[in-house]
């Protein structure tokens, strides 16, 4: 045993060592990079296999391809990774899995590093079946993910834990086991086509194994200890909270010397509906404390109506449904169940309303200064812009502004083809080399066979930079630091039977504002990548040479 | 102790989180329950960076309330008024007197009369980037100079020994000396 602060994403790392991982596969992104970035550093060590994927999607699958063939496997993904690796999860769930398999999907309420949507994976638990849990604090990262080992082995069942921003953020104390050391283990796929083939009509019979399976996990979970009353149990007023949340509810009580009884949830899927009709029976109110949407109220309410219960259900009708909570919603919202007023603590800073927000700019030195303004400056007036997720994103932001549509991982390529089909204009369409590898690839193949002529602009910083510098198939290293050969992007364009590629180096801005203008003639896809290393990554290598083995390979040029 | 709630503010690329790492460890040394909450990726790239940090016999939330900061420490003038909601009556302000700008900054001594209106008697505010620069030859150790001075003038219920040994901690070996000189200068002047 070892007590020592972590930040909850590495947490996880030593529960999933403590449980004996064996291979890790992921794909980076805020708030999860961290666990991957972790087994990239100690795998070797650990005995564990551990590699970025492509996409979230085909880091899920390696990982089936590992617990098939017998090796304990975790999957790591921020939250709109969950949607990427949807398709394989599904079938998933009807296969289980051969070794157990724990999936982590970090969930970003108030969206501090999110572009696309404030999205609550919890949902995925109902089109799933598949076990969620939802821990709170740093030590409960390391503790559900050794659990979730477990109930994996114990089911065959693939277990996500859902963590948030303030949780995987979080740094506390924690008490955790330091495993022996172990060899790395060698898998042994052993043919079962019964199993691991969801054709028709077995998929039908999966289904209902499923079905009895999550019965059976629901009654272990009605027994588990991650659910559990603290509190004064007599009073008629209750609390049932998951997650942070319930952190804010234990400080707000304490704030208002206030003894109720709380359920703390660490299954959201399956609930444990006998433990909570329990707690609920002999309640007149109760408050459900949960972050976003309103899954746990309505089932609670489900479970009140089923158990003749008269308990007044209260929810997001006193909690906001968008952005994150904090002790003093929570606060806002308890006074509303009690019907009393809170006094807020005394505030003194008010006239600090009008300073102009700062926004996130590029780093000092960074290649995009150079390739943006000569974008800007290359193309007619009023040109339509593409814009992709990554450090690109910035071209957004003052003092750039070109950027006229933002969605998910790779889309620029599908919207900037579309926009080109319905205009006729010519796009501009702007994407960094990891987003590129993610899923850009099939938007410009579409492109080229459906004839669009958008100019794809390629911002290749040789790393996947946004979430810290991980390693991506263009620059030649892996997690672990093998060097291997790079998947060169304008190689790519070429073999997609994109004509027009030219691959340069920004820093002479007159060859790329001749290519930009020669290319906006083109009535056909035509391809610019700009090769130049991410400033932070060449500073950071320069200080700490010792990096070279996860970020140099001098094959690579 | 009531716990002890502190809000480190700054920009992206000032070296918090090795700020917050140093403080946590400074806590556990010294027994208490400590729970910190930071943000990584998007909001880091040279945006506004807000850390909390909460310390005692037992803590529950990783978040500071508003109006509850004990210690408010700024890297950077604008950032600290920003935050300034999470002060009280009896708040203190630590704070550097350095500026990075960005189109519709105010003007420096607007920033400075509204920090003092605010924190009243309780504003402290130090050249720590100037002081690291001269003394040290490096402006990125001007946090660590700021706990060292927070410690000496007892604005935070943690020791020197505690800090010199998360020093130890949490900075590589190569720049330990320098660290331990930026924590130590705040006791070596005056």
């Amino acid at each position: 045993m070892e007590k020592k602060i972590l930040l909850g994403n590495e947490a996880i790392v030593k529960g999933a060592l403590a449980a004996g991982v064996d291979f890790v596969s992921g794909y980076p992104g805020c708030p999860s990079a961290e666990i991957g970035e972790e087994f990239g550093k100690i795998a070797e060590q650990a005995g564990v296999y551990a590699e970025w994927a492509v996409n979230e999607k085909v880091g899920l699958e390696s990982a089936i391809g590992a617990s098939f063939s017998g090796l304990k496997s975790l999957v790591n993904m921020k939250s709109f990774g969950i949607n990427v690796c949807s398709d394989s999860l599904f079938p998933l769930a009807y296969t289980g899995t051969k070794a157990p398999m724990v999936i982590f999907v970090g969930d970003d309420p108030s969206c501090h590093s999110s572009a696309q949507s404030e999205q609550d994976s919890r949902g995925y638990a109902y089109l799933s079946h598949i076990p969620f849990l939802d821990p709170s604090s740093p030590q409960e990262c390391y503790d559900f993910t050794k659990l979730g080992f477990e109930i994996s082995e114990k089911f065959n069942t693939p277990v996500i834990i859902r963590s948030t921003t303030r949780v995987a953020h979080q740094r506390a104390p924690v008490v955790f086991d330091v495993p022996e050391k172990k060899d790395f283990k060698k898998g042994n796929f052993v043919k079962n086509p019964h199993q691991f083939c969801t054709m028709p009509p077995r998929v039908l019979e999966m289904k209902k194994e499923l079905l009895e399976r999550i019965k059976k996990i629901q009654t272990y979970a009605e027994k588990s200890k991650i659910n559990q009353v603290t509190g004064n149990k007599k009073s008629k007023i209750g609390i049932i909270a998951t997650g942070i949340s319930y952190f804010y509810v234990k400080e707000a009580l304490s704030e208002l010397g206030l003894d109720l009884p709380v359920l703390k949830l660490g299954f959201f899927y399956p609930l444990p509906k006998q433990q909570i009709g329990r707690f609920i029976k002999p309640l007149k109110k109760v408050l459900v404390v949960e972050e976003m949407q309103h899954y746990l109220k309505k089932e609670i309410k489900a479970i009140a109506k089923d158990t003749g219960s008269k308990v007044e259900v209260f929810g997001k009708n006193v909690l906001p449904e968008t952005e994150e909570l904090d002790v003093e919603k929570v606060l806002s919202g308890l006074a509303r169940v009690l019907g009393k007023k809170i006094k807020s603590p005394a505030k003194i800073a008010t006239a600090i309303t009008n300073i102009p927000k700062r926004f996130p700019k590029l780093c000092e030195g960074c290649p995009y200064w150079n390739i943006l303004p000569v974008i800007k400056r290359s193309v007619p007036e009023g040109t339509i812009f593409g814009g992709d997720i990554g450090c690109n994103m910035m071209a957004g932001l003052p003092p750039h502004n070109i950027q006229d549509y933002l969605f998910s991982m790779g889309a620029s390529m599908g919207i900037s083809h579309g926009v080109s089909k319905a205009t006729g204009k010519k796009v501009v369409s702007i994407i960094g080399d990891g987003t590129f590898f993610h899923s850009g690839m099939p938007g410009l193949v579409n492109a080229v066979y459906n004839k669009s002529d958008p100019l794809i602009i390629v911002l290749d910083n040789r790393i996947t930079a946004m979430t810290g510098h991980q390693q991506n198939p263009g620059m030649g290293k892996t997690l672990m630091g093998d060097n291997v050969e790079d998947v060169k992007i304008g190689e790519i364009a070429k073999a997609c039977g994109v004509k027009n590629v030219k691959v340069l180096d920004p820093i002479n801005m007159q060859e790329l504002e001749k290519t930009i203008k020669d290319f906006m003639q083109k009535d056909e896809v035509s391809v610019i990548v700009c090769r130049h290393i991410c400033a932070l990554l060449e500073r950071r290598l320069k200080s700490n040479p010792d990096l070279q083995k996860f970020y140099t390979n001098p094959q690579v040029t | 102790m009531e716990n002890f709630n502190l809000i480190l503010t700054g920009v992206g690329g000032q070296g918090i989180i090795t700020l917050v790492s140093i403080l946590d460890e400074a806590c556990l040394n010294q027994g208490y329950d400590v729970k910190s909450s930071e943000l990584h990726g998007l909001s880091q790239r040279g945006g506004s960076v807000i850390i909390h940090v909460r310390f005692g016999k037992k803590v529950y939330s990783p978040l500071v309330s508003l109006g509850r900061a004990d210690l408010i420490i700024g890297l950077e003038l604008v950032e600290t008024l920003k935050d300034a909601y999470f002060a009280g009556p009896k708040t203190a302000f630590l704070v550097n007197e350095y500026s990075m700008g960005y189109p519709g900054y105010p003007a420096k001594p607007e920033i400075l009369d509204s920090l003092s209106k605010i924190a009243k008697g309780r504003l402290h505010i130090i050249q720590a980037s100037e002081i690291c620069k001269k003394e040290l030859d490096k402006e990125v150790v001007a946090g660590i100079y700021l706990l060292g001075y927070a410690v000496k003038n007892n604005l935070i219920p943690l020791k020197k020994e505690s800090f010199e040994k998360a020093l130890e901690t949490v900075i590589p070996p190569k720049y330990l000396d320098l660290n331990l000189k930026a924590f130590n200068l705040a006791f070596n002047h005056d």
